[in-house]
């Protein structure tokens, strides 16, 4: 990604935010977009849909949840450790699931996703049903302490940064033209040379490593890891960002998610809670049916229009 | 107690009856999912919610329009077929020709807005429904005690299941079907009317899940998480089996029934899992699935 000022805009507005915004759901937003991110570099980029990709977050939240309360590591470490096992899941899933295409994949991987869910129903050291509560953020470095909402912020700001910057190098690297390439014809990829399953399952993994990574983000700022995380529901949700936001563009995801808890904290508050569901459905059913470039893909589509 | 090399053949047959029961479910349901996935080249999400969809107008029939079983049985799929057919024209035409992707989200998007309902309105926890009069009881075998509502559901699902393979192997019906999913656009030109076939198809393949929603109301209860939890492990085996046959469809949903029974009584702990684990295995060993055509 190229410095522009729009860049460096984007960041300042980062860093003030949580002067003006309650920082804890800031923070919400960052793991959630960062999760988003990492889904849409498989679905945006190479054009694959995974429908289990909780699961991912979930272990990354697992692991990192089980050390903070049960080993003395630093939150670095604990992230480290969550992201690699998430990394470590996603190569084997990944491997399975770059075997089959299209609607194949996607019933592929909601179906391993469910086989962790059911083992870590059943794993003596996950909770169960209640999960992992009170997980304590430690503190950075050993010295800094996560407690504080402000410093949690902006390690978590820092960590999203991070994700986003490998994610937008991971597009437009070489590698990353090889994964449009095969989104946009895959026969012809083949054809030149290239390995497909291989640069998928690339793909896959560095997705899979990244969701863990917010996953584990997202057990340090809300101390709790819990089946939430890995249940389908996670998954869909985080299609509804992608595509609400702007599938296969950069900007797309984190407006999705940022919308998306928008709306679930404001219906969480009142009456409408109830309606969550019937409301995510809705806006996905609009989405797919009127709206499919998402939010950031009809903005690129009016200045194009416009400006160009 | 009858035991055989030191397994409990009394637990063992009862494991293996509720796996084929389980088995005659996941078949009905796989099946609606080739039919639709023959035609239409997408995956429906909402058949999960079209199984609890029916399972709920059986027992909303029964309340408020003492509506009984029998008549359930007949009237119910019909009316979730409509539901199907009407979703199918409103919903999934309009974006028919954008990359199927979408018209799975979409129907996924419909499987959310049906279950967020129904749980708003009838709360998470299940609702019971009796089983019908005429098949109370059950007959005394010499290893196991069956009860004839059980063993109405396997032989009431079989005899779907048999008959929709002969409709659509055997049938000229069948034979236009077949034919639309080789290549529409010819069928279209011989002057059959595909828009309309894969109307009815969906309606069809939807009206399946509907049946199998009023056959699991009186053994499992009825909630509004039922179908979701049951088409994650449809999914799986339709991955086993693989689309390409619906004979294939039938028997894999059946044996991965009894699968699931088998290690209900050796190993409890995998019972919910086993199934994946089959696919796992049929991914490493046979990428298509046992019954799959494409590569």
């Amino acid at each position: 990604m190229k410095i522009s000022k729009f860049n460096i805009a984007l960041v300042g507005l980062g860093l003030v935010a949580p002067l003006v915004l309650y920082p804890v759901f800031l923070m919400k937003v960052l793991c959630f977009a960062l999760f988003a991110s990492a889904f849409n570099l498989l679905l945006g980029f190479v054009g694959l849909l995974s429908f289990g990709h909780a699961v991912f977050l979930g272990t990354g939240g697992y692991i990192t949840g089980y050390l903070m309360m049960n080993t003395g590591i630093t939150p670095e470490l604990g992230i480290l450790a969550g992201t690699a096992a998430a990394a470590i899941l996603g190569a084997v899933y990944g491997k399975l699931a770059v075997k089959r295409e299209g609607i194949y994949f996607a019933m592929v991987t909601l179906a391993l996703a469910q086989l962790m869910f059911f083992v870590y129903l059943q794993a003596p050291f996950t909770g169960g049903e209640d999960g992992l509560q009170g997980v304590p953020r430690g503190e950075l470095f050993g010295f800094i302490d996560l407690s504080d909402n402000m410093n949690m912020y902006y390690f978590v700001f820092a960590i999203f940064l991070a994700g986003f910057w490998l994610i937008n190098r991971t597009v437009h690297s070489p590698f990353g033209q090889v994964l449009k390439a095969i989104r946009e014809n895959e026969a012809r990829a083949t054809s030149l040379g290239y390995n497909v399953n291989d640069y998928k399952w690339v793909a896959f993994v560095i997705s899979a490593a990244l969701a863990g990574m917010a996953g584990s983000t997202k057990t340090l700022v809300f101390q709790l890891a819990s089946l939430t995380d890995v249940h389908w529901h996670m998954s869909g949700e985080v299609v509804l960002m992608t595509l609400l936001g702007g599938m296969g563009t950069i900007f797309g995801p984190f407006v999705g998610a940022a919308t998306i808890v928008s709306i679930q904290n404001f219906l969480s508050g009142g009456e409408l809670g109830n309606y969550i569901h019937i409301i995510m459905g809705i806006i996905f059913i609009v989405c797919v049916l009127a709206f499919r470039s998402g939010i950031v893909g009809e903005i690129q589509k009016v200045i194009k229009r416009n400006f160009s | 107690m009858a035991t055989f090399l030191g397994i409990n053949l009394f637990a063992l047959s009862g494991q293996l009856l509720v796996g084929l029961i389980n088995g005659s479910f996941y078949a009905l349901l796989s099946l609606g999912l080739a039919i639709i996935f023959g035609l239409l080249k997408i995956i429906n999400f909402a058949q999960g919610a079209m199984y609890m969809l029916g399972a709920f107008a059986a027992f909303l029939a029964l309340q408020y329009l003492g509506m009984n079983y029998w008549f359930a049985l007949i009237f119910v799929p019909l009316a979730v077929g409509a539901v199907g057919i009407l979703m199918e024209r409103f919903l999934i035409r309009p974006i028919a020709n954008e990359d199927h992707l979408y018209s799975l989200l979409l129907t996924f998007g419909f499987a959310l807005v049906l279950q967020g309902l129904f749980t708003h309105w009838f709360g998470s926890s299940g609702l019971p429904y009796a089983i019908p009069d005429e098949l109370k009881g059950g007959t005394r075998l010499p290893f196991m005690y069956l009860p004839n509502y059980r063993a109405w559901i396997i032989v009431a699902s079989l005899i779907v299941c048999v008959g929709t393979w002969w409709m659509i192997e055997k049938t000229k019906l069948g034979a236009y079907l077949r034919a639309g999913t080789e290549n529409p656009a010819l069928m279209q030109a011989f002057g059959i009317n595909v828009p309309l076939m894969v109307t009815l198809t969906f309606g069809f393949g939807v009206a399946l899940a509907g049946f199998a929603g009023v056959m699991a109301a009186p053994v499992y209860s009825v909630s509004p998480e039922m179908g979701s939890n049951i088409l994650i492990v449809v999914f799986a085996i339709v991955v086993i089996g693989g689309m390409g046959s619906i004979g294939g469809a039938i028997l894999t949903g059946l044996a991965m029934g009894v699968v699931e029974g088998l290690t209900k009584y050796f190993y409890p702990e995998a019972s919910t899992t086993v199934i994946f684990f089959v696919m796992v295995i049929v991914l490493l060993l046979k990428p298509a699935g046992l019954f799959g055509k494409e590569a």
